[in-house]
């Protein structure tokens, strides 16, 4: 596995929108670096012979008819949310996003 | 007002002769289903904020999804209705990435195995001629929520302070179609891409799945726009121009776009790959955000959706349950009706088609009927600012023998 560069991880913080310091990230590199490396012992396991799999049971097509059902009240939709205003949630500007 | 800087573009003319535009076209299309797509809340548009809404749409802890049966049934009619293959299995996938309009941090999608691919829909243009073009896929997904910026001018991000959530719309079924890039268009691009739309447009209301009301979002049309020298056969770099909402600037945009490539590449410059607004009163693109790879969306299988495999059979009966294609549809009314082209267009573009349908099936001529809706009726509704279909009243047979059009009951709109 190639090495996780500052960059790399620079890149991962954007997408994740969080902000990190450059004794962070340089932090973040070597946590991240180990993390990645204990994670990818999982790649010498014996599956030569083993199908790939995404989903442990063999079921297809588990669906529901289109009938409305009850919804949460706005009330009880915004109890949980750190600000709320005109019955919406309150997020912080997303910055160098449409 | 917008702040943005005006780019240079140099005229059409100039840039046609110069280049050849490459054109690709992503539509999303709202489901007009009761529930949404993995949820039982209901989709009713317009309703209160944050009324439609629950632990699945709201991505809260534990909650786990069901797929809508009616919502991949409606997906695999408009996968037959475009001439695609309908993928005997296939499974959704996450589409990660951290805005605020999917609470989930996640849009459940589909990624490499869409349940309908390798398609086609002929287009008719203005002049009569037909122009194929090639459907990619068209996968299910999930609409987001709609923001709200605060603090800015005019809702748009710029200089907002913060932005208010309304999730109702999170979760609502979505079809996305893609075509497949279109060569060799030249300069009748921006005609096919709006002729596409609309075609895709009248197909999706015949086919009743959608509401198809490009004003109030429920299709919504992506332009993806390259150029390259005149005779080469690489791509150029392309701009995605995001939520062109209406037939006209469909065609402005990729008018306009075409003219800002050229001006960009005849000085020697290149084009940048990002994502462009589209403003309709300006008539001109300005730039977004710079277009993610599909890898940093880190697409995986959606674990708790197990995968869509549609029995042969109900594909087979869902091909046979298919409308009348509505070119041919109109072929056929018009053969019946004996229509002039011009008389037969002008009722197209009037949207009395199911109107003189059934007034002449009620008893009417065609030609009577034509009148009647085509010149009382719309006299009516242009004086009252309305559609002539907000009139419509069921036609009834007229019981008087050869009697007038056949028409009665006409209902006055409830203002």
């Amino acid at each position: 596995m190639s090495e996780l560069t500052r960059a790399d991880v620079a890149h991962l913080a954007g997408l994740a929108r969080i902000d990190l310091s450059d004794a962070e990230l340089d932090k973040m590199v070597g946590e991240l670096g180990i993390i990645l490396e204990s994670v990818a012992t999982v790649q010498n396991a014996p599956i030569a012979d083993v199908e790939p799999m995404s989903h442990p049971m063999p079921l297809v097509n588990v669906t529901r008819a289109d009938v409305v059902r009850a919804s949460l009240t706005p009330e009880q939709a915004l109890a949980g949310a750190p600000e709320q205003d005109q019955q919406r949630f309150s997020v912080p500007r997303i910055l160098d996003a449409e | 007002m917008t702040q943005a800087t005006t780019e240079a573009t140099v005229p059409y003319e100039e840039a046609l002769a110069a280049y050849d535009p490459v054109l690709g076209l992503e539509v999303h299309v709202e489901l007009n289903t009761a529930t949404k797509m993995f949820c039982g809340c209901a989709t009713t548009f317009g309703a209160q904020p944050n009324s439609q809404v629950c632990p699945v749409c709201l991505g809260l802890p534990g909650a786990l999804p069901v797929v809508n049966e009616k919502g991949v049934e409606s997906a695999i009619r408009i996968g037959l209705a475009l001439n695609c293959e309908i993928a005997p299995w296939c499974r959704f996938a996450r589409k990660n990435y951290f805005y605020p309009d999917m609470p989930k941090n996640f849009q459940t999608s589909q990624y490499d195995e869409p349940i309908a691919f390798d398609g086609h829909l002929d287009v008719e243009l203005d002049d009569g001629t037909t122009y194929r073009v090639l459907i990619e896929r068209a996968h299910m997904e999930e609409d987001t929520g709609k923001s709200t910026h605060v603090g800015g001018a005019t809702g748009r991000i710029h200089g907002a302070t913060h932005s208010l959530v309304d999730y109702n719309r999170a979760g609502i079924p979505l079809i996305e179609i893609v075509t497949k890039p279109m060569v060799g268009a030249g300069e009748r691009a921006p005609e096919i891409a709006r002729a596409y739309v609309a075609t895709l447009r009248d197909l999706l209301a015949a086919l009743g799945v959608s509401d198809v009301r490009m004003e109030q979002g429920s299709m919504r049309c992506d332009v993806n726009l390259s150029l390259m020298p005149t005779g080469a056969d690489r791509f150029g770099t392309r701009s995605e121009t995001k939520n062109v909402n209406s037939l006209r600037s469909v065609e402005r945009a990729v008018r306009f776009e075409i003219q800002r490539h050229a001006a960009i590449l005849a000085s020697g410059g290149s084009v940048t790959q990002e994502t462009r607004h589209w403003h309709e009163d300006t008539g001109i693109t300005t730039s977004g955000r710079e277009k993610s790879d599909a890898e940093d969306y880190r697409y995986f299988p959606e674990p708790d959706l197990v995968p869509i495999a549609p029995a042969a059979d109900w594909v087979e009966r869902l091909r046979e349950s298919l409308p009348e294609p509505p070119a041919a549809r109109r072929r056929r009314l018009q053969g019946e009706w004996g229509y002039a082209d011009l008389e037969m267009r002008d009722v197209v573009n009037a949207g009395l088609l199911d109107l003189i349908e059934e007034t002449v099936a009620a008893g009417a001529s065609p030609a009577g009927a034509r009148k009647w809706w085509s010149g009382e009726i719309a006299r009516r509704a242009n004086a009252d600012g309305r559609d002539v279909p907000a009139y419509a009243a069921a036609p009834r047979r007229d019981p008087r023998p050869c009697g007038g059009v056949g028409v009665v009951g006409h209902q006055r709109p409830t203002q």
